[in-house]
């Protein structure tokens, strides 16, 4: 465990050197926690007339969600609901980035042999690499849902929507599913790292895991898709599935022979 | 006897179609510095990874302090350090951070202490602090050095320790060398500086794929060129030419340059017949000495014969 974490210790020095990783690490949080905050911010004033126009457009399975609400907390509750993906996104993309990084940047300063040739093995070294992508992610996205959450308690017009947004499926998101995801984004990292043979191809290619979450992003805001539990559910059990498909491939896609002799 | 610090036995390693390391059999004993030698692809750093345990051997098999590689290669990776080719470091960090991960990894029971001793050692002590992307060459090299022998290792493999350095830091680098032969580690050194393996190394191996020869650079001289010693004569005549030639153990004679040559099986117990000879016969005889040829003549010869012999 010494090693797994003398790993992470030395990435999070190295990487956040880095303005590529540091602005994943806090200007995406930022943006996504202050920006739906600033829209309750500017609901604020807003006339119930209108809210209540707003909301009879909203998707129709949506209007179950915002029984009880006035109309305009069910419109700043719909609103808040969008950014529920965003949210997911954070503890993909970071470490997804940092792992990129993590992994590329030994290629390029050419420390991956001198690390192989050490005793440590090949889990220590991948697990440190993961850690040191996920735990920075989850601390952010956890970080920002906390200081989201309480911006909601002072700015929502209505306690209801301070409930919904501690409700089930959103701490089963942000808890459940957006560790599932970082591990997801790390492990790919790490496939895609180890099988390229060029390090930039290996960020790039590994930046499209977002693709999947700006899809729900869409669909959600199209009406086609709704998050409730029983989504949440299924889909921590399936991410659970595969994260471990992923992390078994990524262990073993993690040849140290095929990085020394194929990455030149 | 001596302990075998390396033993390789029909070593092989191909990948895919491509046999890089042909049948290599060796055996280093503890304290030697063994010179591999050879172009570019004949294989070299390939058997470094394999006998450091990086990459997997694909036949033969090889022991390293004892331990068998592809069985024991954590074991392996203990007992050996490693300068690779592209001593790589951590720019961002520091000398002394630099070292301190690497000691962690090699589960270095003194860390702080073992980092003070290498700084210190290669005269990196003072500037252990600054980020080491702002270091030159030199000292990155004298770094991977450091780096490569924090966990006290009994095997060293340097592969090119003095690739582009200026002479000043080859000279401190190649004095290290020699400094941790006599603390009795068993080093393998593989370069193209062929002065330096001359001067380094007890044996040396001429490799290309396959060994091509294995002996002290002294002895493959002699089995390829002979004993050559030259006299430096007033005037080299003919009748002196016979005069030397009339002994059966000269291999050859020859007027090169104004000079004699003479190739011979035992110069120390020859040389003095033939001065006396050679006086006999009225030359006045200025200077003997040795014929040396450099270890790039030995080197070229085997790795190229043909073209040596045109």
């Amino acid at each position: 465990m010494e090693k797994i974490w003398e790993i992470v210790r030395k990435e999070w020095s190295e990487v956040f050197k880095n303005r590529l990783v540091l602005g994943s690490v806090i200007v995406m949080p930022l943006i996504f926690t202050l920006l739906p905050l600033g829209i309750l911010y500017s609901m604020q004033g807003s006339a119930d007339v209108e809210m209540a126009e707003a909301a009879a457009d909203m998707p129709e399975h949506f209007q179950a969600v915002c029984e009880g609400l006035s109309a305009l907390a069910c419109s700043q509750y719909f609103i808040l609901l969008q950014f529920l993906s965003l949210f997911l996104l954070m503890p993909t993309i970071i470490p997804v980035t940092i792992a990129s990084y993590s992994i590329v940047g030994e290629k390029n300063t050419h420390t991956l042999e001198p690390v192989l040739a050490t005793p440590i093995t090949t889990l220590e070294l991948l697990m440190g690499k993961a850690l040191a992508g996920v735990i920075p992610a989850l601390s952010i996205t956890w970080l920002s849902y906390g200081i989201f959450v309480a911006g909601t308690a002072i700015l929502a017009v209505d306690d209801g929507i301070f409930r919904a947004v501690l409700s089930p499926v959103w701490l089963l998101s942000i808890f459940g599913i957006g560790a599932l995801l970082s591990v997801a984004g790390v492990s790919l990292s790490i496939m895609i790292s180890s099988r390229v043979n060029d390090p930039r191809a290996a960020e790039q290619l590994s930046s499209l895991v977002v693709i999947p979450l700006i899809a729900i992003f869409m669909g959600q805001a199209m009406g086609l898709i709704q998050f409730d539990l029983g989504l949440v559910i299924w889909t921590t059990i399936g991410m659970i599935v595969l994260d471990t498909v992923l992390l078994y491939f990524a262990i073993q896609l993690f040849q140290r022979e095929t990085i020394l002799t194929r990455w030149k | 006897m001596t302990d075998t610090m390396i033993y390789t036995n029909n070593l092989t390693k191909s990948f895919g179609e491509n046999l890089a390391v042909d049948r290599l059999s060796l055996s280093i004993p503890a304290g030697e510095v063994f010179g591999l030698l050879g172009p570019n692809g004949a294989g070299k750093t390939t058997t470094i990874r394999m006998l450091a345990a990086l990459i997997a051997p694909t036949g033969g098999e090889a022991r390293v302090a004892g331990f068998q590689i592809g069985q024991q290669d954590r074991e392996v990776r203990k007992a050996v350090g490693i300068l690779t080719e592209n001593p790589g470091m951590y720019n961002q960090l520091s000398a002394e951070r630099n070292l301190s991960f690497f000691a962690k990894l090699y589960e270095v029971a003194d860390i702080p202490g073992q980092v003070e001793r290498y700084l210190r050692m290669l005269g990196l002590w003072d500037r252990r602090h600054e980020a080491v992307g702002t270091f030159s060459k030199g000292m990155r090299q004298k770094l991977a050095i450091a780096r490569a022998l924090l966990h006290e290792p009994r095997v060293l493999y340097l592969d090119e320790p003095t690739s582009g350095l200026d002479p000043e830091a080859s000279r401190i680098v190649r004095d290290f060398i020699a400094e941790l032969r006599h603390e009795g580690r068993t080093i393998i050194i593989c370069t193209h500086n062929l002065n330096e393996a001359d001067r380094l190394c007890d044996r040396v191996a001429v490799f290309r794929s396959e060994l091509l020869a294995l002996d002290t650079p002294t002895n493959l001289r002699r089995q390829i060129f002979g004993r050559r010693v030259v006299f430096h004569l007033a005037e080299v005549t003919p009748a002196l030419l016979d005069a030397v030639r009339a002994y059966g153990f000269v291999q050859q004679a020859e007027v090169l340059e104004d000079k004699l040559v003479v190739t011979l099986d035992d110069p120390e117990a020859q040389n003095p017949l033939l001065v006396t000879a050679l006086v006999g016969a009225g030359a006045q005889v200025r200077f003997v000495g040795e014929l040396r040829r450099s270890l790039e003549d030995v080197y070229l010869h085997l790795v190229n014969p043909q073209k040596e012999a045109n």
